[in-house]
């Protein structure tokens, strides 16, 4: 295809591990220098390859957690504890390892400030990480919310960042109940209550586990959204 | 030079045979949902299944009329771009070679066409000779709608995205278009072999 011709091959680059933050007990961000990263939309995604030593690879693919802007590559990774790849980059991977990536991929749940707002943002668990990306790059005249969902506030990932974000992010605790935090799962009330209207016509994102993304997506439906304003992105429990 | 990821050695090998999982890939038993949006429910009274485009002549079935056709029953693996393959799943469902016996027509590609408007698009010969079936049952039951039913394409030579969910039709075409995916940076033709999952690949 022409357009294969003109975007070219995406290779393998090399990533090292310039540093990297514990966002909670299980979830870690991998700040990344990446040999001549050509930038990303925000909520686009990257497949990343590990070699052992005796050069077996396992590839998966991860959400970029950074901005556009920023031009080291953030991913924000989730243990999955039967997993192959989470548990070396949650829990093995320190400065300087070195992995490939490839990328940036997906055109589909991403968005470009140029595109405008407002933004409805669901998130549950590491669902958040694409969507963080967006809020990063959004610039202040467009308006955002996030209803983020997480199991305890221990789970809440980006927790500074997000709440100093104020209003723009209602954040919902699942297994615990905590002042000044909603409890329970994002359902039709908290969408209708915490949510953007359909007559503001929202661009919507949904990213978390499969189940939630099911829910979230038929419910916004339910209240109204058009079905192709609602882009979502699930991933299974298959090993991360 | 490919970098050695110090510390990682990797779960114990693949148990499955080297020769049915692609370059890439890794064996998972659960089936992991991807779509790109909320999963529609057509009910079955208003379902249809079409063949159009370059042909003599549109046809279309009611989901009676579809599920009265002689079906058939596979095992065939199959493999997601997402890294994710799973290993002798049970389908039931019509050929698409029976979808368009006696049908004329001097296409190469078709566009498949579903519910939510995604559409994928393939050679036609990729889709006839026993390659592929608009299926309608996974494991023994219904095909649930979050795995594309009431049927879906299943076309498990191909990455799992061409395998479409909520298929109501084929439109066959002189020419190739590139379909939902296919538009967004994945590879217009998507064989796991020899690992077509981005344009350019």
């Amino acid at each position: 295809m022409a357009r294969a011709a003109v975007l070219g091959r995406l290779n393998w680059r090399v990533a090292s591990v310039a540093e990297f933050v514990d966002e909670t007990p299980r979830t870690r961000t991998l700040v990344l220098d990446v040999d001549g990263w050509p930038g990303h939309r925000a909520g686009q995604h990257v497949d990343v390859r590990l070699t052992a030593e005796d050069g077996y690879q396992a590839e998966r693919s991860y959400s970029i957690a950074s901005g556009p802007s920023n031009g080291k590559l953030e991913l924000t990774v989730e243990l999955i504890e039967d997993g192959e790849v989470s548990p070396y980059l949650v829990g093995e991977a320190r400065h300087g390892d070195t992995f490939e990536v490839r990328g940036p991929i997906g055109g589909w749940f991403a968005w470009d400030p140029a595109q405008g707002g407002p933004l409805l943002l669901v998130g549950g668990g590491s669902g958040v990480v694409p969507l963080r990306s967006m809020l990063r790059a959004r610039p202040p005249d467009v308006s955002a919310r996030l209803i983020y969902s997480a199991r305890t506030l221990e789970d809440v990932i980006y927790r500074n960042e997000l709440e100093a974000l104020g209003d723009d992010v209602v954040l919902t605790l699942t297994r615990e109940q905590r002042d000044g935090f909603h409890t329970g799962r994002v359902d039709a009330d908290l969408l209708r209550e915490a949510g953007v209207p359909p007559a503001q016509e929202p661009r919507i994102f949904v990213c978390g586990p499969t189940p939630f993304v099911e829910s979230v997506a038929s419910e916004l439906v339910a209240l109204g959204h058009p079905a192709e304003r609602v882009r979502t992105e699930r991933f299974g429990p298959t090993g991360r | 030079m490919t970098p050695i990821s110090r510390g990682f050695r990797g779960r114990s090998r693949p148990d499955a045979p080297a020769d049915r999982v692609p370059p890439g890939q890794y064996v998972t038993d659960d089936f992991p949902v991807l779509s790109a949006g909320p999963t529609p429910h057509t009910p079955l009274d208003q379902w249809t299944f079409t063949i159009e485009g370059e042909v003599d002549e549109p046809r279309s079935w009611t989901w009676e009329e579809f599920r009265a056709l002689p079906s058939e029953q596979v095992t065939k693996d199959i493999h997601c771009v997402t890294k994710w393959s799973k290993l002798d799943t049970q389908w039931e469902g019509v050929s698409i070679d029976t979808l368009l016996d006696g049908v004329e027509t001097e296409a190469d590609y078709v566009l498949a066409f579903c519910d939510g408007g995604y559409t994928t698009n393939l050679p036609l010969e990729d889709v006839t000779g026993g390659k592929a079936w608009v299926a309608f049952a996974y494991g023994g039951e219904p095909l649930e709608a979050e795995h594309g039913g009431p049927a879906r394409l299943l076309v498990p030579h191909l990455y799992f995205w061409k395998s479409a969910k909520w298929a109501r039709g084929l439109t066959l075409r002189n020419e190739d278009a590139p379909g939902f995916w296919e538009q967004y940076g994945y590879h217009n033709y998507g064989d796991p072999w020899r690992e077509q999952r981005y344009w350019g690949d």
